[in-house]
């Protein structure tokens, strides 16, 4: 398996291994609240549930990205367009029954690379974009009736700006309302479909969206006593010293 | 004009008690605030425990939290204060009757704080509204809250009512409300109310002996 373009200095991309041989020698995870991890074994594994969902949803692009770190929380990469679909699918089916959206949470991809280097391809089909970034979002599914999860399901907007659009789960798991509304405010990905798309935690005249990596915060800063790193930078800039 | 101390003494101890009307209004005043009852955060906490049955705020005659604004002389400012919940904060102190009090409780309320770098914190409420007393700690015991309190009991026993160094409330010509900054698109607008705000010039040192 190559990934060329994998991080050298990221631990977390450091073991090469495929993700079956090596969850293999783990001991068996106990998640929290006594659910049990998704096993490496069948039906419940990631890659167990990939292929149903192949069967189900032949025309979905649906992906396996393995986490090669010690957690060896595998996930299912989704494209934006099949995500209602596969979601309805995984709480709907009987032996699945996937009840519970526990978490909604969102990363921000400047440098697509970056995001391939720690979600390691699991099948060699997945392509590396290799321009432009794009939000991640990142749902974790449980199942209360069998008890099993986290079900990690991943998905990508197109890019950054006008395009930055996710269908939204809500009319699937309600439990997303208000997390996907965190999203919109701190990431700017637009959850189409959402009956009340506000802001949640900033003010709604607010333009930026914090949790993105190129935000620059408002440069209000007032001196303190030990000002070290970044911090001392600014102190520098603010604060000019006696010459 | 003022009695003389050692006379004032004498006639105590014959069961006479002489006093000015500023102190017997200073000494009512200390003797009963009520807090408007409000946190932000967990400093909140430990000022609810504060009024409890172990650290027992009523001994200082503050232990009357008030819902309402109106009914308040004393807001404790316990806690963060967020960019999105300041104008709240100032508009909350506006509608209190004077005379008026803010203690500042934790660092987050005097200088945001461990969150002092985030961008949705306000960096001190002192920013906005008069503060006569800031309790530093993070988030400070009760007992710091109680030694707030009596620290401002003190400042309320030593007002002026009348003459040039009278206090803000007793002056015809001082303000009772202060400006509600606006949601700006990239933060308050504005961001400090500079009138009240004046902090000192700080000069670092030149390189090498880092200030």
């Amino acid at each position: 398996m190559s990934a060329p373009d994998r991080n050298p200095t990221d631990q977390i991309s450091t073991d090469r291994e495929s993700p079956d041989s090596h969850a293999g020698e783990l001991p068996s995870q106990s998640g929290e609240a006594g659910f049990t991890a998704l096993q490496s074994e069948a039906p419940d594994s990631p890659a167990a549930l990939l292929a149903r969902l192949r069967d189900a949803l032949p025309q979905a692009a649906i992906t396996l990205r393995s986490n090669p770190g010690p957690a060896a929380q595998h996930s299912l990469l989704v494209e934006p367009a099949d995500l209602t679909d596969v979601c309805r699918l995984l709480r709907d089916t009987p032996d699945l029954a996937f009840d519970f959206l526990s978490n909604v949470t969102g990363v921000d991809w400047p440098d697509p690379a970056k995001a391939d280097a720690v979600a390691v391809p699991a099948d060699g089909e997945a392509t590396t974009r290799t321009a432009g970034g794009f939000l991640e979002v990142i749902y974790h599914l449980y199942s209360t009736s069998r008890r099993v999860g986290p079900l990690v399901l991943r998905t990508r907007t197109a890019d950054r700006g006008d395009h930055a659009k996710i269908p939204s789960l809500v009319a699937i798991y309600r439990s997303a309302e208000f997390q996907e509304r965190e999203i919109f405010d701190l990431f700017g990905v637009e959850f189409t479909g959402h009956p009340d798309l506000r802001r949640i935690l900033m003010w709604d005249e607010f333009v930026d969206h914090p949790m993105r990596k190129d935000y620059v915060a408002p440069d209000d800063y007032q001196y303190e006593p030990t000002p070290h790193d970044a911090v001392l930078q600014k102190a520098k800039r603010h604060y000019p010293a006696q010459q | 004009m003022a009695i003389d101390p050692k006379l004032a003494e004498d006639l105590k101890s014959q069961g006479v008690h002489v006093t000015s009307f500023e102190q017997l209004i200073n000494w009512g005043r200390s003797s009963s605030l009520w807090p408007l009852q409000f946190g932000l955060a967990c400093c909140a906490i430990e000022m609810i425990a504060a009024t409890m049955a172990r650290y027992d705020m009523a001994r200082f005659g503050a232990e009357v939290f008030r819902p309402s604004p109106r009914q308040a002389d004393l807001m404790i400012v316990a806690g963060t204060v967020t960019k999105k919940m300041a104008p709240q904060v100032v508009r909350l102190y506006n509608q209190m009757a004077e005379p008026k009090y803010v203690i500042a409780m934790g660092a987050c309320a005097i200088s945001g704080g461990p969150f002092k770098d985030g961008y949705n914190v306000l960096k001190g409420i002192d920013r906005f509204i008069p503060v006569d007393v800031a309790i530093p700690g993070c988030p400070p015991r009760p007992e710091a809250l109680l030694e707030g309190l009596i620290t401002l009991r003190e400042l309320i026993a030593k007002e002026k009512l009348m003459g040039k160094h009278r206090a803000r409330h007793a002056d015809p010509d001082g303000t009772a409300a202060f400006p509600v900054p606006e949601f700006g698109e990239h933060d308050l607008i504005p961001t400090a109310n500079r009138e009240i705000w004046n902090p000192p010039t700080v000069v670092r040192q030149a390189e090498g002996g880092e200030a």
